[in-house]
């Protein structure tokens, strides 16, 4: 069953016809996804050839959707045009846009997903390697043969430390692995997919992973405490890091949080999450906590 | 990117928001000229990217303009909180009758700007909220509507501060989204014994992901006091400089976090922070080794990749190569996983480098790299 992404999904690409565009989607092909499209205004009437797969490109997101039914768009069209690029896909239709782009302006973000909230599409992202149901299909820039089909759900706000828990955990498998992004700004919050891996019945257990800065983790430990029956395994990064970018007496009151890893950390043990001090310790902690500890 | 006061002041004063008269200055001499132009009597205020600069001596009233130049000659140098105070801006004083707290801040967890407000403002606005939460108003805003003249009476009357303050907070709003900035504060916002609404000092908060379309501020060269970070930025690279003996070198924001965090597990100190980010070519590895060999601190460096889109045998190739242009002074212990690992160990086998050390895993890897930097 997976949550947000399963086999039937069918997806276009934004920015398919770019450099990344182009690398992602033949890597998407191969691991099984649907794609039924690419979009591109310039580019419209082409056909793009992925190996064995003949790719179509569209004139916007609309024509293509009603030419395939497609209900998930893959954005990779750089930041200026990002925001362009989501409301179109809301004003389409669309239900899910994954955004990959790195580096869209904050006042953008805060647009397109208000946006997107009030029209009934969920955007994941911006700046995030995008999601992947196992065995099914791949939207975005994960890899997908780090690990196979499986009963934990993942969600995180990094890549790379997205892929080192799969990798960790690449015996056991997962149902889906969803990263939110790291932006101020997402689209679709811890707490989201923590609720839909709670309603998932392909999901047994949730690794869930947190860094430094902003209080999504300690909200997200609140949610668990009181909504989430299934085991909670988390991970949080950035005890030494240097403090980061501080948003003034404003952004303090906002947070009522210091935002510290420390914080994070406290606040989900509190709530009877098991917290690992390494990635791998948290895996460790997985597999106990599915009963697979040998 | 935060702005200093003074371009904060120049930002409030185009978008019509008044503000005290006042001009900018690295010279004691200039600042007594200035001092004569803007009537004699000045406040001195240093201007650094940091709070506390009141307490720390560097906001003064100085009487005329020799003071003003005695005055600047004793702030301009000053450290505050770690900031060389570079500038000072001499500004008009103001006759203040009552101070106000405004702001819009981006909250993260909402995913919309919000504004809030204060008629106790002057002080530390975190205290008001311990102590008052009440006397503070918080409203947000909705992006599609900004905010109007009457969102602006609303916050005005939650806060309960006068109505001409309402254009203030339309103005403000401007600041911040034709800027593109992520905090615009006002503290205090006063009113004057003349009735006059001024802007006494400010903070803003630029987006760095806006640069594109902003460009008029240009980089920011007030956060790299350290030579090495300057030269990290020189050369492109996502480095910040710690005080421990153990370089690291990774790729992705999140695992290079995790990978100081457990070489700090393992009893000894991170160096730097360094992500590579997917671009581990030759080059980027060859300028990352050589920024961090050239801090003196460090006794062994460790290299931990999991390779997702990036295949560990480029990683690898690009070690070999920065190999041939950096000498390595220093053990490196290399951690590959992923994408083509085998491959990428095989590499560095091969060229059999005394002083290159490989390990299978994450854990493993921070461990040997803390010991070979605890026994250097």
């Amino acid at each position: 069953m997976a949550i947000h992404l399963t086999k039937d999904s069918k997806v276009l690409v934004q920015g398919m016809t770019g450099g990344e565009g182009m690398k992602h989607t033949r890597r998407m092909l191969a691991a099984g996804t649907n794609v039924v499209g690419g979009v591109n205004p310039r580019k419209a009437g082409r056909v793009v050839d992925f190996d064995d797969r003949a790719v179509p490109v569209f004139g916007s997101v609309r024509e293509g959707r009603e030419a395939t039914g497609a209900d998930v768009s893959v954005v990779f069209v750089p930041p200026a045009f990002a925001k362009a690029a989501v409301l179109e896909a809301a004003d389409a239709g669309i239900d899910l846009a994954v955004v990959i782009t790195e580096g869209i302006p904050v006042h953008d973000s805060v647009a397109f997903t208000a946006y997107a909230r009030r029209t009934g599409m969920r955007v994941i992202g911006p700046n995030c390697p995008g999601l992947i149901t196992p065995g099914q299909s791949n939207a975005g820039i994960i890899p997908a043969d780090i690990t196979k089909p499986g009963p934990i759900g993942l969600v995180s706000k990094s890549g790379t430390l997205t892929y080192q828990l799969m990798y960790e955990l690449r015996d056991i498998g997962f149902s889906t692995c969803v990263g939110i992004g790291g932006d101020p700004v997402t689209g679709t919050s811890h707490i989201d997919c923590l609720t839909a891996f709670e309603a998932d019945p392909d999901t047994e257990l949730i690794v869930m992973i947190g860094e430094i800065g902003g209080d999504a983790e300690e909200r997200a430990a609140a949610f668990v405490r009181d909504h989430v029956t299934k085991p909670v395994v988390g991970y949080i990064a950035g005890f030494t890091a240097p403090e980061g970018r501080t948003m003034g007496h404003a952004g303090a009151i906002v947070s009522g949080s210091t935002g510290t890893a420390r914080a994070k950390k406290e606040a989900l043990e509190a709530a009877g999450v098991a917290v690992g001090s390494t990635p791998t310790e948290t895996a460790r902690l997985a597999l106990a906590a599915l009963g697979r500890d040998t | 990117m935060d702005l200093y006061e003074h371009q904060a002041r120049e930002l409030f004063e185009e978008h019509g928001i008044v503000v005290p008269r006042a001009e900018v200055t690295d010279s004691p001499l200039q600042a007594r000229e200035i001092a004569r132009r803007l009537g004699g009597r000045v406040v001195v205020k240093a201007q650094v990217k940091t709070g506390g600069r009141g307490k720390a001596g560097g906001v003064r009233m100085a009487a005329d303009p020799t003071a003003a130049e005695l005055t600047a000659r004793q702030i301009l140098g000053m450290d505050i909180k770690g900031h060389t105070v570079g500038t000072v801006m001499l500004a008009q004083p103001v006759d203040v009758e009552q101070e106000f707290y405004v702001s819009y801040v981006l909250d993260r967890a909402a995913g919309r700007f919000l504004a809030i407000a204060s008629a106790e403002g002057g002080m530390e606005i975190e205290e008001v909220a311990a102590r008052r939460p009440e006397a503070v108003a918080r409203v947000h805003i909705d992006p599609a509507q900004g905010v109007t003249s009457a969102r602006a009476s609303e916050i005005a009357e939650a806060a309960g501060l006068p109505p001409q303050t309402v254009d203030v907070l339309v103005r403000l709003w401007e600041v911040l989204v034709r800027e593109d900035a992520v905090l615009v504060e006002v503290n205090p916002l006063v009113r004057t014994a003349q009735g006059r609404i001024v802007a006494l000092d400010g903070k803003v908060t630029l987006d760095d992901n806006a640069r594109f379309r902003q460009a008029r501020w240009g980089a920011d060269e007030s956060v790299r006091d350290d030579p090495l970070e300057t030269a990290a930025a020189a050369k492109g690279l996502n480095y910040v400089r710690l005080d421990g003996e153990v370089g690291v070198i990774g790729n992705g924001a999140g695992l290079v976090m995790s990978t100081l965090d457990v070489v700090a597990g393992c009893g000894a100190r991170p160096a730097n922070f360094l992500d590579i980010g997917g671009g581990a070519s030759a080059q980027v590895m060859a300028d990352g080794l050589s920024v961090i060999l050239s801090d003196p601190a460090v006794k062994s460096v460790l290299v931990n990749v999991f390779g997702g889109i990036t295949a560990c045998d480029a990683v690898a190739e690009g070690i070999v190569r920065a190999l041939d242009t950096v000498r390595l002074t220093r053990p490196l212990v290399v951690r590959l996983d992923g994408n083509n690992a085998a491959r990428g160990r095989a590499i560095l086998d091969e060229r059999a480098h005394p002083l290159v050390h490989q390990a299978t895993t994450m854990d493993g890897a921070a461990l040997r790299a803390a010991e070979l930097a605890t026994a250097a």
